[in-house]
C-alpha cells in the first residue's frame, strides 16, 4: 500500500511537471526533444553546482576575511 | 470584501465581489509554458515552411506569396500552435436536450485535432456545467414544452416576414406586454435574436456627437453596437465607480474633443452580470452617478434576468431599486428562459420610437411563434401566474446552488472570481496545458465544462467557467466539485508555495470515502 502511495506520489509529481511546462499538449516526438532538452541542462547545471560551488564559497570566504582583516594594517600606515 | 465606500449607504445587503490576484509563482511559470509552446510553434511553422512537416492550416496560394501575407499576426499563430493542440475541448456535438444531463456524440482525432471523426458513440448523461440554463427551462417535457407543441400546430414554425411588415403576431403583442408587466416598465419589445438586439438597436439611439461610457469588459454585440452607431466611445475601468465619475466629470466640463460643445447625449453601457469574471454590476451607484450628471443608462441583463433578485426579476431586484430609473432594460431569453431572443424595455414613446427606427424591427425576421409561446410559458412560471410555486422554487434553488457551490469551491482552495451571489462561476487555471487537461479529465469523468484561454479573456487568465442551474441537484454540485478537486489536485494555488501534498491526499481520501458512504 505504501510502495502504490509513493508511486502515485511519483506520477503525480511528473503529472504536474507536464503540466506546468506545457509538454501536456506537445506530440510524443516534441516530448521526448523537450524531456532530452530539459534533463541535459538540468544535469549541467547540477554537475556546474557540484563542482564549483564550494570552491567559489571558499574563495569569497577567503576574499571576504582578508578585507576585513587587512583594514586596520592599512590605516595603519 | 469591498471597503466601505461613499455610496455604502445606497446598499441594501453585503456586495462581495473579489478578484484574487495571480499568484507570482502562478504569473511566472504561466508564462514558462507559454515560453515553451512559442518555441515549439516556431520550430513548427518553420518545418512547415520548408516542407520537412505536411501544412494543415489555411496557407495563401502559390500565386499570391509575394501579396501582403495574412496569416503571420500573432492570433494566427496562436490559433495554429496552440489552439489546435487543445481543441477538442471545444464544439463538441450534444445530441440532447442541453438540461442538467446532455448526451454527446464522441469524436476522436488521429491526427492531433486538425481533423475529427465520429467513433458512432454517445456518451449519455454528462452533467452540463456549460448551458446557460438557470433556471432549468431547457426541457423537453412539461408545461412550457406542451404549450410550445400547441402552438407549433397552431401557427407553424416560420413567420416569413419582418415585423413591420406582415410578421407582426397577436403572439408577439401578447408576448411585449407581459415581458414589460414583468419588468415593471411601460413597455417592452422583442427580437429574434440578442445579440442583434445590442448591435442593432444601440446605433438607433445614439449617433455622432453623443458619447457612450462602456465597462472595460462589456460583450461583443455591445461593442459593436457602440461602434456602429458612430458615437465617440469612452471605457471605464471594470465596475470602478471612481473611474466611471471621473469620465462623467471630464465629459460635462469638457465637452466634445474639439468644438467644445456639450454633447447630445451620454449614455452608460454596463451589463448585470459579467458572463466572463461572475461579477455584478455596482447599479445603485451606477444609477446614482447617472442622476447626478444627467445621462442614460443601457443595462444589458442578458446572464442576471431571471438569475438575480428574489423574484428573479434581474438585478434590478436583486438591489431593490426602481426599474423607472435605468432608461433602457435589456435583456435575452436565451438564458434564463430557455428560448432565443432578446428585448429592450422603457418607457412608451422610447419603445414606438425603437418599433420605427431600429435595424432590427425592420429587416429582421421575427420570432418563431413556438418561441414565443416558450417565452410566455416561462415568463409566467417565474411571477407566479400560472397557479403553481414552480417559478419561486426555481429562483431560490439556483441561489442556493450558487452559494452551495462557491463555498465548496473556495473550500477546496480553488481561486474563483466574481461576486458570491452570481449564477456565473469562473474557476482560475492560468496555464495553458491545464486548459486542454481540465477539459479533458472533467469528460473523462462525465462532467462537460466549458474552458476560455485567450483571446476571450487576458492571456494568463484563462478559466473554467461553470454555469449554475436550479435543474442541478446538491449531488451532482458534490460530484463536480470533487471531480474538479481530482482532475485538478494541483490547483490548490493558495498551498502551491508549501507542497504540502500529503494534506491534499488526506483531504481528497476523506472526501471521497464520505461520498462513498453516502452512496453505500
Amino acid at each position: 500500500m505504501d510502495i502504490k502511495h509513493v508511486k502515485d506520489y511519483i506520477y503525480w509529481l511528473y503529472y504536474q511537471y507536464l503540466l506546468i511546462t506545457c509538454s501536456y499538449v506537445l506530440e510524443p516526438w516534441e516530448r521526448s526533444m523537450f524531456h532530452t532538452i530539459t534533463v541535459t541542462v538540468f544535469a549541467m547545471v547540477v554537475y556546474t553546482a557540484y563542482v564549483f560551488v564550494p570552491i567559489h564559497i571558499r574563495l569569497a570566504f577567503e576574499f571576504f576575511s582578508q578585507l576585513f582583516e587587512g583594514q586596520p594594517e592599512s590605516t595603519v600606515s | 470584501v469591498e471597503p466601505i465606500s461613499l455610496f455604502s449607504r445606497l446598499y441594501k445587503r453585503p456586495f462581495n465581489e473579489a478578484f484574487e490576484e495571480t499568484p507570482m509563482l502562478v504569473a511566472v511559470l504561466t508564462y514558462v509554458g507559454y515560453g515553451v509552446l512559442t518555441l515549439f510553434g516556431y520550430l513548427r511553422d518553420f518545418m512547415r515552411q520548408w516542407k520537412i512537416e505536411k501544412c494543415q492550416n489555411a496557407t495563401e496560394r502559390e500565386e499570391q506569396k509575394d501579396f501582403v501575407p495574412l496569416y503571420q499576426d500573432f492570433e494566427n499563430f496562436y490559433t495554429r500552435n496552440l489552439y489546435m493542440r487543445i481543441r477538442d475541448s471545444w464544439n463538441r456535438p450534444i445530441c440532447s436536450v442541453p438540461g442538467a444531463k446532455v448526451d454527446m456524440m464522441e469524436r476522436v482525432s488521429h491526427d492531433y485535432n486538425w481533423t475529427f471523426t465520429y467513433t458512432g458513440r454517445v456518451i449519455k448523461d454528462i452533467i452540463n456545467m456549460g448551458s446557460y440554463n438557470y433556471l432549468g427551462f431547457a426541457q423537453k417535457a412539461g408545461t412550457c414544452q406542451e404549450a410550445a407543441a400547441k402552438v407549433l400546430s397552431q401557427y407553424g414554425a416560420g413567420v416569413c416576414s419582418t415585423r413591420q411588415e406582415m410578421g407582426n403576431l397577436d403572439k408577439h403583442e401578447e408576448l411585449e406586454k407581459l415581458v414589460a408587466r414583468f419588468l415593471g416598465v411601460e413597455s417592452a419589445m422583442a427580437y429574434g435574436m440578442g445579440f442583434a438586439t445590442n448591435s442593432m438597436n444601440i446605433p438607433a439611439l445614439v449617433g455622432k456627437g453623443c458619447l457612450i461610457l462602456s465597462d472595460e469588459l462589456n460583450h461583443a454585440s455591445l461593442v459593436l453596437g457602440a461602434r456602429l452607431s458612430g458615437a465617440t466611445i469612452r471605457i471605464f475601468k471594470h465596475n470602478n465607480m471612481q473611474s466611471l465619475e471621473k469620465l462623467l466629470k471630464d465629459a460635462i466640463v469638457h465637452g466634445q474633443p474639439r468644438t467644445r460643445r456639450p454633447w447630445k447625449k451620454i449614455l452608460i453601457l454596463v451589463e448585470g452580470i459579467y458572463s466572463m469574471e461572475g461579477s455584478i454590476v455596482r447599479l445603485p451607484e451606477v444609477i446614482a452617478l447617472k442622476k447626478k450628471y444627467k445621462s442614460y443608462l443601457y443595462l444589458d441583463e442578458a446572464h442576471s434576468i431571471g438569475a438575480l433578485g428574489p423574484s428573479g426579476r434581474g438585478v434590478v431586484d436583486y438591489f431593490g431599486l426602481n426599474p423607472e430609473d435605468v432608461d433602457i432594460m435589456m435583456g435575452t431569453f436565451t438564458k434564463s428562459f430557455g428560448a432565443a431572443g432578446g428585448y429592450i424595455g422603457g418607457k412608451k414613446e422610447l419603445i414606438d420610437y425603437l418599433r420605427t427606427y431600429s435595424h432590427s424591427a425592420v429587416y429582421a425576421t421575427s420570432m418563431s411563434p413556438p418561441v414565443v409561446e416558450q417565452i410566455i410559458t416561462s415568463v409566467k412560471c417565474i411571477m407566479g401566474e400560472d397557479g403553481t410555486t414552480v417559478g419561486k422554487a426555481r429562483v431560490q434553488q439556483l441561489a442556493e446552488n450558487t452559494r452551495y457551490f462557491r463555498r465548496r469551491l473556495k473550500e477546496m482552495g480553488f481561486i474563483i472570481y466574481g461576486n458570491e451571489d452570481s449564477p456565473v462561476v469562473p474557476l482560475m487555471l492560468y496555464m495553458p496545458a491545464k486548459i486542454g487537461a481540465f477539459g479533458r479529465e472533467m469528460l473523462k469523468r462525465n462532467i462537460g465544462v466549458v474552458v476560455v484561454g485567450f483571446p476571450a479573456t487576458p492571456i494568463i487568465e484563462s478559466r473554467a467557467r461553470f454555469c449554475l442551474s436550479a435543474a442541478h441537484t446538491k449531488e451532482m454540485l458534490d460530484r463536480v466539485s470533487v471531480s474538479s478537486g481530482l482532475s485538478f489536485a494541483h490547483a490548490f494555488y493558495k498551498q502551491i508555495q508549501q507542497l504540502f501534498f500529503c494534506r491534499l491526499v488526506q483531504c481528497l481520501v476523506h472526501k471521497l470515502l464520505n461520498l462513498m458512504f453516502k452512496v453505500l
